[in-house]
């Protein structure tokens, strides 16, 4: 079977930019339903290997395949999250989950009549994380790892195959952030759903991925993929075992390797 | 608590009293002739002596700004919108643009005489003209500052620009459309009284050309007052009319103590 995300020799350069490309010779493999985490030295086109995923920037080299098929479009499968929540403040809660509902097909077709159904849908999700009956706020009204589960719901709602994140909770508190790992480790269990998770955080990437990437500086590539063979369901409390620290300090040698 | 809020409502009240005190005290300590600078008191009085001029005279300019304004709002959203549409025609447009708004706009009312003859027509193009540049600026604007993660979010699900424009871009402009109205209106007033005090028969700018002629100085700055009242009700309106359409992006308690 082949790999649900591949990206295979891939260089991409900004049009405009000069200089060195942003990523080069750049090659991964995510498999359908697992947790994948790209981690890597600050400049090294980990924003850039998002894009090229979703279809939003496309290589000058190599190629891009998203559940079997070439990327040459935007990709509806995914769903993307990032640092900032970037919620529209004119919008509910709830109607900030629907906005995607709106944008994408079948269900733009179909909103007017299956508003009801959309937004019961939204409900449960915003439920399922830790946000019950929070939908007809606004998002001003909610804390800053509120909006971010917001955020992620807004992500998940038109039931996408991919999820993206880019380091999603870049700007939280260390407690929320955990809270949040968790949330997301419940989503990825039960949604059985493809994760690429962008991070600078080791800690973050060890404890939720199956495998981690580590990308060298800029031009990006893989310079090293460690699979994480701790057993799920995790845990926080494995993020205080050896095991789990000897792994983040062999990435950590990695990464200081990579800034080089 | 209510003894502040009390003041704070109260106080726009106080200085203009204040303000009309202190100007009727000065005239009278320095004893400066009534030609040069007349008290309030004398305005005011002037004020009631030509009630009828002043008021009839009014509604001209008030008619005319409006019309002014109305299409510079139609007009100045419509250019904001292609302007922001397009980094292209926002580049190609946007020298033009500020070229076209540091020519004096008094410079303009002898060409639109010739092409429109003197009177209502020339100082409706007036407020138009003087008027539009802050409304499509901040429009563009507004859809300029789009965040690039949300554009991000969208165009992964296959958003058209359309979509974005529909969804994100105009809702988020109309905080930066309706706070440029407030500049807009005052703006338009300017416009108008400079062209029918060059160029026209009526109107409040015409009005004090006559008494300036005259010589009759308490009714100038009667008139002047009339445009200021004017102003303030014109500005109070867009106000409102700005906190009614967008007040989820009037939370910030900065300023209310």
């Amino acid at each position: 079977m082949s790999a649900f995300v591949s990206l295979e020799n891939v260089s991409h350069a900004y049009a405009g930019a000069e200089g060195a490309p942003a990523v080069e010779g750049l090659s991964l493999d995510v498999e359908e339903g697992e947790f994948a985490a790209v981690v890597g030295p600050s400049g090294c086109g980990k924003s850039t290997l998002m894009k090229l995923a979703t279809g939003l920037q496309f290589p000058f080299k190599g190629s891009v395949t998203v559940a079997g098929e070439r990327v040459t479009h935007p990709v509806k499968i995914a769903g993307m999250a990032f640092q900032a929540p970037t919620l529209l403040p004119w919008r509910t809660t709830l109607d900030n989950l629907l906005l995607p509902l709106e944008i994408v097909q079948p269900y733009r077709g179909e909103m007017r009549r299956r508003k009801p159904e959309f937004a019961a849908r939204a409900e449960t999700l915003l439920g399922s994380v830790g946000l019950r009956d929070q939908g007809r706020k606004f998002p001003w009204e909610l804390s800053g790892g509120m909006q971010q589960r917001a955020s992620l719901c807004r992500a998940l709602i038109h039931e996408p195959k991919l999820l993206m994140l880019d380091e999603p909770f870049g700007a939280l508190d260390a407690f929320t952030r955990e809270e949040l790992w968790c949330v997301i480790r419940d989503l990825h269990a039960s949604r059985k759903i493809t994760v690429i998770l962008v991070t600078h955080d080791l800690r973050e990437a060890v404890f939720l991925a199956d495998r981690i990437f580590v990308m060298s500086a800029r031009p990006g590539r893989v310079v090293v993929e460690r699979r994480i063979e701790l057993p799920r369901p995790r845990d926080l409390e494995v993020t205080f075992t050896t095991q789990f620290q000897d792994i983040v300090h062999e990435l950590r040698a990695h990464i200081v390797k990579a800034r080089q | 608590m209510n003894r502040a809020n009390l003041l704070i409502k109260a106080s726009p009240w106080l200085f203009t009293i204040g303000l009309f005190l202190f100007w009727e005290a000065v005239v009278r300590v320095f004893n400066i002739p009534t030609f040069f600078l007349p008290p309030p008191s004398l305005i005011a009085q002037a004020f009631v002596e030509f009630a009828g001029p002043i008021a009839r005279n009014s509604w001209i300019t008030l008619e005319t700004t409006l019309i002014g304004f109305a299409l510079a709002v139609g007009f100045g959203l419509l250019l904001g919108l292609v302007v922001g549409w397009s980094r292209a025609i926002y580049a190609g447009l946007y020298p033009l643009m500020i070229g076209f708004n540091a020519i004096p706009k008094v410079a303009l009312v002898p060409i639109l005489v010739l092409w429109f003859g003197i009177g209502f027509v020339p100082a409706v193009l007036t407020a138009f003209l003087i008027s539009f540049f802050p409304i499509v600026v901040n429009v563009a604007t507004g859809l300029a500052t789009i965040e690039p993660e949300l554009e991000d979010v969208l165009k992964a699900l296959g958003a058209s620009k359309l979509d974005i424009m529909r969804k994100v871009g105009i809702p988020r402009t109309l905080p930066y459309f309706f706070g440029s109205l407030k500049v807009a209106i005052t703006l338009a007033f300017v416009g108008s009284v400079i062209s029918e005090s060059v160029a026209s028969n009526y109107g409040i700018g015409n009005l004090m050309l006559q008494a300036q002629a005259q010589f009759q100085v308490p009714l100038i700055f009667a008139g002047l007052v009339a445009l200021a009242i004017e102003g303030i009700v014109m500005y109070a309106l867009m106000a409102m009319l700005e906190k009614r359409m967008t007040g989820w992006a009037q939370r910030s308690g900065f300023g209310q103590t």
